[in-house]
């Protein structure tokens, strides 16, 4: 069998997994500890068939499925199996950690549950493999459709509800761009199949149209400044699976969507493009970290921390646009490598945090950080765990959000050879800007860990918590093996990753003779390389050595004593930094990005309260403007409503007439 | 990895170990005679480090091992840094696994392992410390990249020991660029060592503490650790601004001589950077915390200025 017609069984076999437990929607046993596993499985096999179909050449195989002059199209090529390695990879660990997360509750029945999960992961695949727009957009639909209801799957609370009809509604605007994008790429030929849009010939304006309409479509998908709302509200609202995967891999779609049109259907880059993608993903990374720095519920805190992700992959998708249309294909391939790279670090590392939450989150029924602490005491496994997450989402050696950063900022450093000055100029700010996204994301990592896993119980309940079960920690525990791995040897990875960018850019990222399976170097070790995997056996060296010495040449002794603070005898949980307080000196600096309603008490209250609201300026400067305008728009129309068929019957009769002195 | 290579690095970082606390001791020194004081010893923070290691550890009853586990992390990353900064020679085969960007990570890292720690024990100074040390590291950690990225725009290099030589083998004269892209390194080191303006590391008023608020609840074997990091962290700050802007005196790979008159030179640049250091402490007066921001963010501006003017005027 093709590895192609494999992809497609692992799509029917998630759709008969959901069937069955569609079939027996209370049996919460047989769903947790049978069909979830099972969709587990698929997901991993998947994930290795499309490794090993990476380096074969394109696949293609007509379904005779759909319309009876629309066949579907697919295509398995190095772009879509490596983004099905994603999706097979992140889907495997988080199917486990579902396995043991689903309970039963008021909403949405199990059984229920486990078919929309698994439709969505075969729509994901299925989005990855269609060759035709006419597919393309059903599976895109279906995916939308589906994580929309596992979003509302506590679709009792009214807040859920909202959360979920946001997303939809994004979700669909975006959509309608995307439709509008293949139309312009078939460039009036009526063949919507993406080998017609390949052979397509878009002139004048076209191209650029196609590619903002791209831009649009995918950016709202993946949360691109300013459709970027719907993630901070929809993440806290699903369950702690469903965000991970709609986080770590959904985005990723989205990514790949962007890919697609922009290096594979369309050609004639023009360097603005690139220039619009990378301030815009740049300007998104920015407004995400430093909102997530201001959160104070640790979903949102994640959500706002995936913007920032996601600003960072369509930057380095611009720096690639601006270098392939100035016909630079092995900087384009450096940047296309770290933008691969760092879309399958951050599936890893944040679907580890999205799970690491959902574990906290059972054992405490707490989302809110200001009611959380001290749980590295009683959740061991989890808090071990998510330390390599937040320790990677902090872009910290020799982990692997490090690598891809690494790389990036390479790719930003090698442009003083490009021929445009103004271009020149640009990227050194850009890369300034990366830094500085990537340092406060740091900032937000210690916040996050440091609130809910370290310090003292904040409320008495959290004594109670107790640890992840079995199926929970080892999906934890393999995606953070994931996160060291990929981390510690980048150069197998990026030869992994070789033939998409050779897909993409037309050249391998790394030639040959420079570095090898150990030390990582683009162009030439003299330019720049980075061993991990050297470090990281140093610094761990170093570490028990220094135990050795000091226990051998002094001694070891140690003794418990009550914290010291300086003196204080009175010490409580409520004089540690709440998560408003350690994000305040971030929303000071930053204040004007904010929009903050203060409530401050007086000398004389009797009753104190101090309450702070942080909001969007953009949902207020732009959303809420289009909402009052549809809703005016809406009375308008509506005036023609009178619910009286006299009323109705003159309409018609002044159309006819209408029509008659029109048409004639 | 030649044998030279590996005598060479491994000689740099027992140097760098063995002078890091000598240097804190000059600095401490002249600074006390600077402000009229009778000044400690030199080898005080030897005696200290020696005292601490001889202490029974100390560990507040709700620690997490990660509170125990972290003076080791951080020392370690220092170590590491020490071995990839070209203090003594640019011969270091260490220096591949790790260029100037990865020198930066393993800053970030030892400062967020820190913060961590101190957020463990869950004290109202601990989290104040660990807070206020992530803001000023935020600010500081992106000033630190552009000053590298300046200096490996002129040599084409992210890898330190290219551009140290780079640097080294110019023709002297006063570059624009570099000008800016040292004023701000100066002003970053002065953040990152927890140096006044920024902070104050002989303060004993807890409310002004950002580093020393972190090390509240450590005690001897793991803050000795700690305060040996510290002080490998400037000295490595340091051997980074001597590398970057006075680079002469370095010796290139394989020059056995080389390394022998660079020592002296090392100590000597080191001598007369410890003064300035001193120097700068007392004339200045410390910043209330959210001047941080300004101050930070102008060395920032200048190092992203220097950038910028390297690419205007090529130099």
């Amino acid at each position: 069998m093709s590895p192609l017609s494999l992809c497609l069984a692992a799509i029917l076999a998630w759709l008969a997994i959901g069937s069955i437990g569609l079939a027996v929607p209370h049996r919460l046993k047989f769903i947790s500890r049978v069909l979830f596993p099972l969709g587990a499985g698929v997901g991993f096999a998947l994930a290795i068939v499309a490794l090993a179909a990476l380096r074969d050449p394109a696949s293609a195989l007509v379904l005779p499925l759909g319309l009876p002059d629309l066949p579907f199209h697919t295509r398995l090529d190095a772009l879509g199996a490596f983004f099905l390695a994603i999706l097979g990879l992140a889907g495997a660990a988080i199917s486990l950690f579902s396995a043991g997360y689903f309970r039963s509750s008021e909403g949405t029945p199990p059984g229920l549950i486990c078919f929309e999960y698994h439709v969505f992961l075969a729509a994901m695949a299925a989005v990855l493999v269609a060759d035709d727009a006419y597919f393309f957009m059903v599976a895109w639909e279906a995916m939308a459709l589906a994580s929309y209801f596992l979003v509302t799957t506590e679709h009792r609370i009214p807040e859920i509800r909202r959360a979920g009809f946001l997303y939809l509604l994004i979700a669909h605007v975006g959509a309608i761009a995307i439709l509008l994008c293949f139309g312009v790429l078939q460039g009036g030929t009526g063949d919507y199949t993406f080998e017609g849009m390949r052979a397509a010939n878009l002139a004048g304006a076209w191209p650029s149209a196609a590619f903002f309409l791209a831009l649009f479509g995918f950016g709202a998908k993946a949360g691109l400044l300013p459709l970027h709302v719907w993630l901070p509200e929809a993440h806290p609202a699903a369950p702690s699976p469903v965000s991970a995967l709609m986080s770590g891999v959904m985005l990723k779609t989205a990514i790949y969507g962007l890919l697609r049109v922009c290096f594979d259907l369309l050609d004639g880059q023009q360097w603005w493009w690139g220039v619009i993608a990378l301030s815009l993903g740049l300007v998104t990374a920015l407004y995400g970290v430093v909102f997530a720095a201001a959160q104070t519920d640790m979903k949102r805190l994640l959500a706002y921390s995936s913007i920032e992700n996601i600003g960072i992959l369509v930057a380095g998708i611009g720096l690639a646009l601006l270098y392939s249309a100035y016909a630079k294909p092995l900087l384009a391939a450096i940047a296309l490598t770290a933008v691969l790279y760092h879309a399958l670090n951050h599936a890893f590392f944040k679907s580890l945090l999205f799970l690491a939450t959902g574990s906290v989150l059972h054992s405490t029924r707490e989302r809110s950080l200001g009611k959380l602490g001290g749980l590295i005491h009683r959740m061991p496994w989890v808090a071990a765990l998510a330390l390599v997450g937040a320790l990677a989402s902090a872009g910290l050696p020799p982990l692997n959000g490090f690598v891809s950063e690494w790389l990036l900022l390479q790719a930003f450093l090698f442009t003083p050879t490009l021929p445009q000055s103004f271009v020149n100029m640009l990227v050194p700010l850009a890369a300034a800007a990366l830094a500085l996204a990537a340092a406060i994301a740091a900032y937000v990592m210690v916040k996050f860990y440091g609130v809910i896993f370290l310090g003292q119980p904040r409320e008495p309940n959290l004594a109670h918590a107790h640890d992840a079960g079995r199926h929970e920690r080892i999906a934890l525990a393999a995606l953070a093996v994931g996160c060291v791995l990929l981390g510690i040897f980048p150069a197998t990875v990026i030869g992994v990753l070789e033939p998409v960018t050779v897909m993409l850019a037309g050249t391998p990222a790394i030639t040959e003779g420079s570095g090898n399976w150990l030390l990582l170097a683009p162009i030439s070790g003299d330019r720049a390389s980075y061993s991990p995997l050297i470090v990281l056996v140093v610094i761990v060296v170093v570490v028990l050595a220094t135990i050795g010495i000091v226990h051998r040449l002094w001694h070891g002794r140690v003794r418990r004593a009550p914290p010291w603070d300086c003196g204080y005898p009175l010490q409580t949980p409520r004089m540690q930094d709440t998560a408003e307080g350690f994000g305040q000196p971030i929303r000071q600096v930053f204040e004007p990005f904010f929009r903050v309603e203060r409530e401050l008490p007086t000398p004389f209250d009797a009753a104190p309260r101090y309450s702070v609201k942080i909001g969007d300026r953009l949902w207020h400067a732009l959303y809420l403007p289009i909402a009052r305008g549809a809703e005016f728009a809406a009375r308008i129309v509506g005036l023609l409503q009178q619910g009286r068929i006299s009323v109705y019957l003159t309409y018609s009769f002044i159309t006819l007439l209408a029509l008659l002195f029109f048409v004639r | 990895m030649t044998p030279t290579g590996f005598v060479s690095q491994l000689l740099q970082l027992v140097v760098a170990l063995a002078l890091a606390p000598l240097l804190v001791g000059w600095v401490n020194q002249c600074r006390a005679w600077l402000q009229n004081k009778r000044a400690p010893p030199l080898a005080l923070p030897y005696r200290t480090i020696h005292k601490l290691f001889s202490k029974d550890a100390v560990v507040a009853e709700n620690a997490s091992p990660l509170c125990r586990l972290t003076p080791y992390v951080v020392f370690g990353a220092m170590c590491c840094a020490a071995a990839i900064v070209p203090s003594l020679a640019t011969d270091l085969p260490f220096a591949q696994a790790a260029d100037a960007i990865a020198l930066v990570g393993l800053f970030a890292l030892a400062r967020v392992f820190i913060a961590l720690a101190a957020m463990d024990i869950g004290t109202a100074f601990g989290t104040m410390g660990a807070r206020r040390e992530m803001f000023v590291g935020f600010l500081a950690e992106p000033a630190l990249l552009m000053v590298l990225f300046t200096a490996s725009l002129i040599s084409g290099s992210t890898s330190l020991p290219t551009i140290v030589e780079t640097l080294a083998h110019r023709e002297f004269a006063i570059y624009p660029s570099l000008a800016f892209a040292g004023v701000a390194f100066t002003m970053v080191s002065l953040a990152e060592n927890a140096r006044i303006p920024v902070d104050n590391p002989s303060t004993h008023l807890e409310l002004t503490m950002i580093h020393e608020a972190m090390l509240l609840e450590y005690s001897a074997r793991h803050l000795a650790l700690i305060e040996w990091a510290s002080a490998l962290k400037l000295f490595n700050y340091s051997c980074i601004g001597l590398a970057l802007f006075l680079p002469a005196g370095i010796a290139e790979a394989g020059d056995w001589p080389g390394i022998v008159v660079a020592a002296p030179i090392l100590v000597a640049k080191l001598v007369a950077g410890g003064f300035a250091l001193a120097l700068i402490e007392t004339l200045s007066a410390k910043m209330r915390i959210f001047r941080a921001p300004e101050f930070l963010g102008t060395a920032f501006m200048l190092a992203v200025l220097a950038m910028l003017v390297n690419l205007l005027l090529g130099s």
